[in-house]
């Protein structure tokens, strides 16, 4: 089995995200870091190919990005992907959701990938939607929110909550599933494998290299134009308590429920 | 003129209170841009004719009814493809909800069209429709255009369903082949309930726990302090899918939508999915050990600090109050 996992590189959670006034796109700059549902994803992955149910030959780190996101690609690699793919090209940026799908699909149809993962929504974007999309273009079933996949008889067993409970649903490979941060606690990489990250093979390819349409993507290949950016209305901004003196705060956690006549 | 087309999600024979909303919302919007809303139904028997037709109460003139499984994204991508490629909607709009948004992407990616989730207001501008949408962690508002077909996937509860008085609506019948993609996956087990029955939805007051209680056991903290406060215990997903608590008790995306005089989160970092379900309540107060957690900048009151410490002696603080 061939296991290809989606990755994305997204500002840290610790840097304030803001939309570049000049070009209406979410300025991406600053400090970044793999998408951590990403994480749970490369994680799925080694525990299929770990837990023997199924011989899996290769798992590849797949990512579309600005040069930076090779980072996420090293990060993918230590955390245990045997090598990554890289689709880089200016004619991509400013690419919506439906243009980023297509060309990751176009990007996977060269690997032919038996199972592709990816974490059901990236940090900074908080889309649920690409497996659907790349799934669509790949003509294979889909399935997102996944938060436990088993192999049986070379299909997969999958888990996962939806509108009215648990659903367990049987699908035939190959899949595109993404998953949730339950399915598993993402291994931390050792100090070899972040030291080997950068010396596994990264395949770099551009937008013609992977049979990319042009007219597709980026900003005019999106069917949805996004812009007029602008404040929510304002909520007032709640009282905040750091605790010091525990006694203290109590005391007037217990007036405010009080004045509101909670108690 | 441009016709919307709506997914109706429905369940054990009751159509889902999301999709109504947006069948509502379809129709406001048809009669502002001089359409008509319609209705799809994907389903086997149960969708009877009667229930079919019972989308008109809130707007829908009529209804496409597919036979196929639901539940399943896939199938209803084929179905509303076909609707839409026989009779030219313009627009597709989903109420909140999981099979929503893989359903509308599949959906755009099928139609070449655009896509936008989490939408929380739809407008009419020029005869079009343009989508609103929260980002940034609800910091700022991005309005959508496109450029030919829209399809608008709505947040949870961003659409209130309203019957219209508009009575039965027509039900046509649609033949569609299922797509290869949509046959290899099957529904094994739908909507298992996991952990016992207990009903939040009538609770005024909620004291709900998330991750930040650390362990199933943590649980106890929450539950002496809902009983000193007279309140029920609710939870987040995270802890559900991890087996501390009961499915019947998890806020959010994927579980129920709660308005309480006041919901207390214990360690809830107030991610958008828990938001939805929670945030009409009349007071909102957090406790989290993390100063960057979401959750503070929708709630009253926030305390910084730890659980561990803070709760038992809130617990003992409103019990003595209480008491005396």
């Amino acid at each position: 089995m061939k296991i290809c996992v989606l990755v994305k590189e997204v500002p840290d959670a610790a840097v304030e995200k803001r939309i570049d006034a000049s070009t209406g796109r979410m300025d991406r700059s600053g400090e970044k870091n793999l998408n951590p549902f990403d994480t749970h994803a490369i994680e799925a992955a080694m525990q299929i190919k770990e837990g023997g149910d199924v011989p899996v030959e290769e798992v590849i780190a797949v990512s579309m990005g600005p040069e930076s996101a090779v980072r996420a690609l090293h990060k993918a690699v230590s955390l245990g992907a045997d090598r990554s793919v890289h689709l880089t090209d200016e004619s991509l940026a400013g690419s919506d959701v439906a243009a980023t799908g297509y060309a990751l699909a176009k990007t996977l149809e060269r690997e032919s990938p038996d199972l592709v993962l990816l974490g059901q929504q990236s940090d900074d974007g908080e889309c649920y939607t690409i497996g659907a999309v790349v799934a669509e273009h790949l003509a294979m079933p889909s399935l997102t929110q996944v938060i436990k996949i088993d192999v049986e008889d070379g299909k997969l067993r999958c888990e996962r909550q939806a509108e009215y409970g648990y659903d367990t649903v049987a699908v035939e490979l190959p899949a595109v599933i993404s998953v949730g941060d339950a399915i598993n606690e993402p291994r931390y990489p050792s100090l070899k494998a972040i030291m080997g990250a950068k010396k596994k093979p990264l395949d770099a390819l551009s937008a013609s290299d992977a049979g990319i349409e042009g007219s597709k993507v980026g900003a005019e290949g999106s069917m949805v134009a996004c812009g007029d950016f602008h404040d929510p209305p304002q909520k007032e901004a709640g009282q905040i308590i750091e605790d010091e003196d525990t006694n203290e705060t109590v005391e007037k956690i217990v007036s405010w429920l009080e004045e509101r006549k909670l108690l | 003129m441009a016709d919307i087309l709506v997914y109706v999600l429905h369940y054990e024979g009751e159509l889902n209170k999301n999709s109504l909303g947006a069948v509502t919302e379809g129709a406001r919007l048809a009669g502002e841009i001089g359409g008509e809303a319609h209705a799809v139904l994907v389903g086997g028997d149960d969708v009877t004719d009667e229930l079919a037709a019972s989308v008109g109460n809130y707007g829908a003139t009529k209804v496409f009814r597919v036979k196929g499984p639901e539940g399943l994204a896939q199938p209803v991508v084929d179905a509303m493809a076909k609707v839409i490629g026989d009779n030219g909607h313009t627009y597709a709009l989903f109420g909140g909800g999981l099979l929503g948004f893989e359903i509308g992407a599949g959906l755009a990616a099928r139609l070449g069209a655009g896509v936008t989730m989490e939408v929380t207001e739809v407008g009419v501008e020029d005869g079009k429709l343009v989508a609103s949408r929260p980002i940034l962690q609800d910091s700022k508002i991005s309005k959508s255009h496109y450029k030919d077909k829209g399809v608008i996937i709505g947040r949870l509860n961003a659409f209130e369903a309203k019957e219209s008085g508009g009575g039965a609506a027509t039900v046509e019948d649609v033949e569609v082949e299922l797509s290869p993609q949509a046959t290899k996956a099957t529904m094994v087990e739908r909507g298992e309930q996991r952990g016992e029955e207990i009903d939040i939805e009538g609770a005024d007051i909620l004291v709900a726990g998330g991750r930040g209680l650390g362990k199933a056991e943590g649980f106890e903290l929450a539950e002496d302090l809902a009983k000193a406060l007279g309140g029920a215990v609710a939870a987040t997903r995270a802890v559900v899918d991890a087996g501390w608590y009961p499915y019947s008790t998890q806020i959010g995306q994927t579980g129920k939508t709660v308005a309480p005089k006041l919901y207390l989160a214990a360690g809830i970092s107030g991610a958008i999915q828990h938001k939805v379900g929670m945030q009409a309540s009349e007071n909102i107060v957090a406790i989290n050990k993390d100063s960057n957690a979401p959750i503070f900048e929708f709630s009253d009151l926030g305390i910084i600090g730890d659980l561990n410490k803070i709760l038992p002696k809130l617990t003992e603080a409103v019990k003595a109050k209480k008491g005396g």
